[in-house]
């Protein structure tokens, strides 16, 4: 039994939420794995600091809170302070790396950045940021498939930008894999 | 109970990522609730949201009442009108609705409120868990009720027991109360969804004999009476007072006792049929946890690293709150050295396992004040004091 935890970070807006949606819902209806969603309630989640949370795991999730993320996807300065210290040796630490200023190179994690807001606009708007994130942070933590994010994604994302949001999570999805390359070969 | 299958139109069959408080929705929609009044309040307002966008569709009428007062009495006027109904609210609005909770077990009206529990007293805790509003759900009408409650520990579940709740209250003819909380409220999980075929409800039982023979009412402890719905013909008159076979008032000590007897028996002498417990590895424990909704999930984790540690340790979860699995109770404390009863509140339904238990066997009470679920570590050290 392998049990993962995962927090999605940033400020309100960004679609930090629906990303753990996206993802639970690709994990437990397309990648045949148990996971179980919580989020932010109140003021934090309309505007400041925003988090949800995903355990998933092989079998049935009893304490579905996270106790320790072994991945973190931080998109704003805020989230990533709060929530940067939490993560274990050689855990996993995804930031937007033109919104977090890092304090130090994270020796003991595995680092990865990505300019998704700008690959949004690139794409068309930077309301799909957390679509970037999302492509980005499937390819380099490989918890699920890329197939089965695709697959979750009408009915959480409108219809008509239904594409729009594919080629967002696959510029990010691209990028990982180059990440993870250039990773492999630095150690 | 006699069952047909689910209305297709309400059934939204398929497997989804969702969160509880849509699946009572939905477990609604499957079992043909066609009205909700409700007033929104965290953390149960996505119920309410939910089925409000999914009433144009189905059919189904929405109504954003003024307050949890109306909202309950919008309820008892819906059934006798003919529908299927629900509320949702948690600890304040329920605390509003207990009166005409009270007007609708007297007039055995058939209706389903479910309290997405956030901690308390009063405003409290908006956002957070809680169990603390069990005892409530039975006590808080004045006068003698008996009352149907269940309490589900998923999303799935949501959806389950919201179709076992209309299905209990169209039979009994009685509130149903889902005590359910914010983390289940609120958690997204796999739900899925079955087609309509294989949802199985009981249809409002209507009268269709000679007018002069309908009584909306009859005092034999049982469920199972027909009703009508206003506009179809049939005279009848429902009051708050104790009343005859035809609804009208009887004020008299006799009568009270027909009445009584009856909505107590109703439900107290078909406990058997209406309790559901989930058990695992009950029998030769000597430790056997009691718990509900979300803490039995994490009362199972706690569990699982006793029997790790070698102590026989069973599950009891209660589905059914109410009515209380005396019996079950009963047959076990001669048996064991202790239940272990984790819940956040203060302990509630451990006082209902302490009087079934009746001292043979030690009662450990693990409360928590609200806001949060338990840490699994500390029913492993209830269950390691108990096994002692």
């Amino acid at each position: 039994m392998s049990t993962q935890e995962i927090r999605f970070s940033g400020f309100g807006g960004q679609g930090i939420i629906r990303c753990a949606l996206i993802t639970g819902k690709a994990l437990s209806l397309y990648d045949d794995k148990f996971a179980t969603m919580t989020q932010s309630f109140g003021p934090e989640a309309r505007g400041s600091a925003c988090a949800a949370q995903l355990v998933m795991s092989d079998s049935r999730i009893l304490y579905p809170y996270i106790t320790q993320p072994g991945v973190l996807l931080a998109l704003s300065q805020e989230a990533y302070d709060k929530y940067y210290g939490e993560l274990p040796k050689g855990g996993v630490l995804i930031v937007e790396q033109d919104l977090v200023k890092l304090k130090s190179d994270h020796p003991d994690l595995k680092l990865y950045r990505v300019p998704a807001t700008r690959f949004a606009e690139e794409v068309g708007n930077r309301l799909f940021t957390n679509l970037v994130a999302l492509g980005f942070f499937t390819a380099v933590t490989k918890v699920v498939t890329a197939d089965a994010m695709k697959k979750a994604l009408p009915g959480l994302v409108p219809d008509r930008f239904l594409k729009v949001n594919i080629k967002a999570f696959e510029k990010g999805y691209e990028y990982g894999i180059e990440a993870l390359k250039t990773a492999g070969a630095a150690s | 109970m006699k069952t047909v299958t689910a209305d297709p139109k309400g059934v939204d069959a398929g497997p989804h990522f969702m969160d509880g408080d849509h699946a009572l929705a939905e477990g609604a929609l499957a079992a043909g609730c066609r009205f909700f009044a409700g007033y929104p309040i965290t953390p149960s307002t996505e119920t309410a949201e939910r089925f409000a966008e999914r009433a144009p569709e189905v059919g189904a009428l929405f109504i954003q009442m003024e307050d949890e007062l109306a909202s309950i009495a919008a309820l008892i006027g819906a059934a006798w009108g003919g529908k299927k109904c629900m509320t949702v609210t948690c600890g304040p609005g329920f605390s509003l609705m207990v009166e005409n909770i009270g007007l609708a077990c007297i007039t055995e009206t058939p209706l389903v409120i479910a309290n997405v529990q956030r901690g308390g007293p009063s405003t409290g805790l908006p956002t957070l868990t809680a169990q603390q509003d069990m005892m409530q759900a039975k006590w808080g009408p004045h006068g003698d009720n008996a009352m149907i409650a269940l309490s589900p520990d998923s999303p799935q579940e949501c959806f389950d027991l919201a179709v076992e709740a209309f299905n209990l209250s169209e039979y009994y003819r009685v509130p149903v109360i889902i005590l359910t909380d914010e983390t289940v409220g609120h958690m997204h999980e796999k739900v899925v969804i079955p087609p309509a075929d294989q949802i199985k409800v009981v249809p409002r039982n209507n009268y269709s004999g000679p007018k002069e023979d309908f009584r909306p009412y009859k005092f034999n402890s049982q469920g199972g009476h027909p009703m009508t719905q206003a506009g179809d013909g049939y005279n009848f008159h429902i009051t708050g007072l104790v009343h005859d076979e035809r609804g009208y008032p009887v004020m008299t000590a006799e009568q009270g006792k027909i009445v009584v007897t009856h909505l107590m028996e109703k439900i107290n002498g078909n406990a058997d049929k209406i309790i559901r417990l989930e058990e695992d590895q009950v029998d030769g424990a000597d430790v056997v946890v009691v718990s509900y909704g979300i803490t039995s999930r994490i009362a199972v984790k706690a569990i699982q690293d006793a029997r790790k540690e070698g102590l026989k340790v069973g599950s009891l979860r209660l589905i059914t709150i109410w009515p209380f699995c005396e019996k079950r109770i009963r047959e076990l404390a001669p048996k064991i050295k202790a239940f272990v009863v984790p819940e956040i509140n203060y302990g509630q339904m451990v006082l209902e396992v302490e009087r079934c238990a009746a001292g043979q066997c030690k009662v450990i009470s693990v409360n928590h004040c609200g806001g949060a679920v338990h840490e699994p570590e500390v029913i492993l050290d209830a269950i390691r004091k108990a096994a002692k």
